[in-house]
């Protein structure tokens, strides 16, 4: 099965889980005076939920001739192997890792470190400009928005 | 109103004024780059400024001048990162992003430039001149109509999916509208589709499915793949110039951009965004075959509909504000408490009342977009330089724009692991060729969609306001014909090639 059909699957079994809270679980907890009412909350879920279930088995049965207009795909799933797949690993890998150290490490050095290494895995050595870089970028980030703008960022770590 | 005319030209014309419109411009166009923070932001983050200068035109001019700075820097940012910060610049991307891909990234920008001016201005003079009729007209429209508007913008889809990828686009509209639902509405008093995550009581952000949908994937293709290169012209800005030709070709879509950009900014909760969506469903529409093929794929046309349409309707959005004090976006919003802090009040009275300010901020507009063009055109070649940077640094740049865009906003760093989960996702969905533009359309639109069908459904009592309200059915019907006029042309086309369907 082709990758744009194993999606819609994939997007089938999500609208019927969406579908099954709107239908059975939210009216529920409705209070008796909203029933009233013309419209529920669970209205305009249910209805997105019947048009999702049906456009995606639309396109999972292949109802839908795609048109072969003979344009190369810009990229292509298929030579996924031929493509720096770790490099990209990495850098979302190295992305969650910021998420999670942006608070405990402070930005500077979360930031800092982002920048360099991420560099890195892209394949730069010459330390001699990627690190004083990285550090000049991320303290002039810090304080066009910490300083300037007057949106706080913890600079430093927690400890500090 | 030709006093007030002149009145408002002296007070935009001093020294003072003239200054606070360069400086304006200029932190606009700077922190507008910076995706995250868009003209909402800035604007509120100028306030103090603006507020300690005092006199109530000149800070007007100055927020003015930042308000117009910061489209134009948004607008750059989705030109040459595939990073649109804010809504009403995501049109912009769909064609200027595949310019400056084939490393005609100088004479994007400078379209981009050339049709904000134009729509500003154009945008500017039709307030001068319909501003007290239009009040009237805005408030014509109730919930239903903007109901219908909406779908409307929902219509415009139809302008993204090529042949054979309908089902897609709608599917992705359907999963965007599906998205908006999450979280807790403004009509009902419960949160919907949490899991009881607290992290999603607000649902999610725009700003971090904007740059999960286009940036983030954007980056990763660029690493998987290092021949697609985003310097096309080895980091040389050539040709910067639009030749007479392309010229010919833009200037139509200028015109007609600009007057529909600004009546759909004139609908107070509207705005930028519908406009410029709009605008480019409008001009794919009507534009020729082979024109046609162009669109998203780089096409001048397709990038000067949504920033023409866009600026207008930026300028569109002053007219509730001056004329009813009644704030029709965010950033308006934002610009009513700034005038409340000056001690001025908008509303019917200002023309009579405060003539100068009224004038002063109509010129202001002007003078913004002039200084606008004048101060950009030549910095362009050193903004398109961006991407000159080498790839290493480059890419990890982009990243981190990404992830610092939805963390200022929200200040949450679970938002930044929804943001790669997203990414992830969008990379997925771009592999098994799924178009991702309408799914952001979606989302925009969704919430409103279903606040404006509610609260008709409740005034209404039930789904009759379709038939009662022939303004709503006429814009339905608009709706229709935008998605069955493409398909239709496309099927002729198909029967003409096959020798079926001979003249008319």
């Amino acid at each position: 099965m082709a990758l744009d059909r194993w999606v819609a699957f994939v997007i089938l079994c999500i609208a019927l889980a969406y579908g099954y809270a709107a239908f059975f679980t939210m009216d529920g907890q409705l209070p008796p005076f909203m029933q009233r009412n013309p419209i529920w909350p669970s209205t305009f879920p249910k209805v997105l939920a019947v048009l999702t279930v049906l456009t995606s088995l639309f396109i999972l049965l292949g109802l839908e001739k795609p048109a072969n207009d003979g344009k190369a795909p810009d990229i292509d799933y298929r030579r996924l192997g031929d493509y720096n797949l770790i490099q990209a690993v990495l850098l979302l890998g190295l992305m969650v890792a910021y998420a999670l150290l942006l608070r405990p490490a402070g930005f500077l050095l979360a930031t800092f470190g982002f920048l360099s290494v991420g560099a890195f895995a892209l394949g730069e050595r010459k330390f001699h400009i990627l690190l004083p870089v990285a550090g000049i970028a991320s303290f002039a980030v810090w304080y066009l928005v910490d300083e300037v703008l007057g949106i706080f960022l913890r600079p430093w770590p927690f400890f500090i | 109103m030709l006093e007030g005319l002149l009145l408002g030209l002296a007070a935009a014309f001093s020294i003072q004024n003239l200054f606070m419109v360069v400086a304006g411009c200029l932190i606009g166009t700077f922190i507008g780059m910076l995706p995250g923070l868009g003209p909402m932001s800035i604007i509120a983050i100028m306030i103090p400024v603006a507020i300690t200068i005092g006199d109530p035109s000149a800070a007007l001019i100055l927020l003015a001048g930042v308000y117009y700075g910061a489209i134009f820097g948004g607008s750059t940012s989705s030109i040459l990162l595939n990073a649109p910060g804010v809504a009403g610049t995501v049109a912009s991307s769909f064609d200027g992003y595949p310019m400056a891909r084939k490393g005609q990234a100088g004479k994007a920008l400078t379209i981009a430039a050339i049709s904000s001016f134009a729509g500003g201005s154009i945008g500017a003079l039709l307030l001068m001149v319909f501003a007290p009729m239009l009040s009237t007209v805005a408030l014509l429209f109730h919930s239903a109509e903007y109901f219908a508007l909406m779908v409307v913008g929902l219509s415009a889809i139809a302008a993204f999916a090529g042949t054979g990828n309908v089902a897609k686009a709608v599917l992705m509209t359907l999963l965007g509208l599906v998205m908006a639902t999450v979280g807790e509405g403004v009509l009902f008093n419960m949160p919907r589709f949490t899991m009881g995550l607290m992290d999603l009581q607000s649902g999610f952000s725009f700003i971090t499915l904007a740059m999960a949908m286009f940036a983030l994937p954007e980056a990763l293709f660029l690493v998987l793949n290092p021949g697609r290169s985003i310097q096309g012209s080895g980091g040389k800005i050539e040709n910067l110039r639009i030749t007479r030709e392309e010229g010919r070709k833009i200037a139509p879509v200028i015109g007609r951009q600009s007057i529909q950009g600004f009546f759909i900014g004139v609908l107070p909760g509207a705005g930028a965004t519908i406009a410029s969506f709009l605008g480019y469903a409008v001009e794919r529409n009507i534009a020729s075959k082979e024109e046609q093929e162009e669109f998203g794929d780089g096409s001048i046309k397709g990038l000067a509909a949504p920033e023409t349409a866009n600026n207008a309707a930026c300028t569109g959005s002053f007219v509730p504000l001056l004329t009813l004090g009644i704030p029709g976006s965010g950033t308006t919003a934002i610009l009513l408490g700034a005038l409340i802090a000056l001690n001025v009040t908008p509303g019917p009275r200002l023309m009579i009342d405060e003539p100068q300010i009224f004038w002063a901020v109509i010129i202001s507009m002007y003078i913004g977009n002039l200084v606008l063009l004048v101060l950009n055109l030549p910095l362009i070649p050193y903004i398109a330089k961006v991407l000159s940077i080498p790839r290493n640094y480059l890419i990890p740049f982009i990243l981190f724009f990404t992830l610092m865009g939805s963390y200022i906003g929200q200040n949450n760093a679970t938002e930044l692991l929804i943001l790669v989960g997203m990414g992830i996702c969008a990379t997925i969905l771009k592999f098994a060729d799924y178009p991702l533009a309408p799914l952001l359309i979606g989302f925009i639109l969704g919430g409103m969609l279903e606040d404006n069908f509610s609260r008709s459904m409740q005034l209404y009592d039930g789904i009759g306001f379709i038939l009662d309200r022939p303004m709503t059915l006429g814009l339905l019907v608009i709706a229709v014909l935008l998605v069955i006029v493409p398909s239709y042309r496309a099927r002729r086309a198909k029967a003409r090639q096959a020798g079926v369907a001979e003249g008319d």
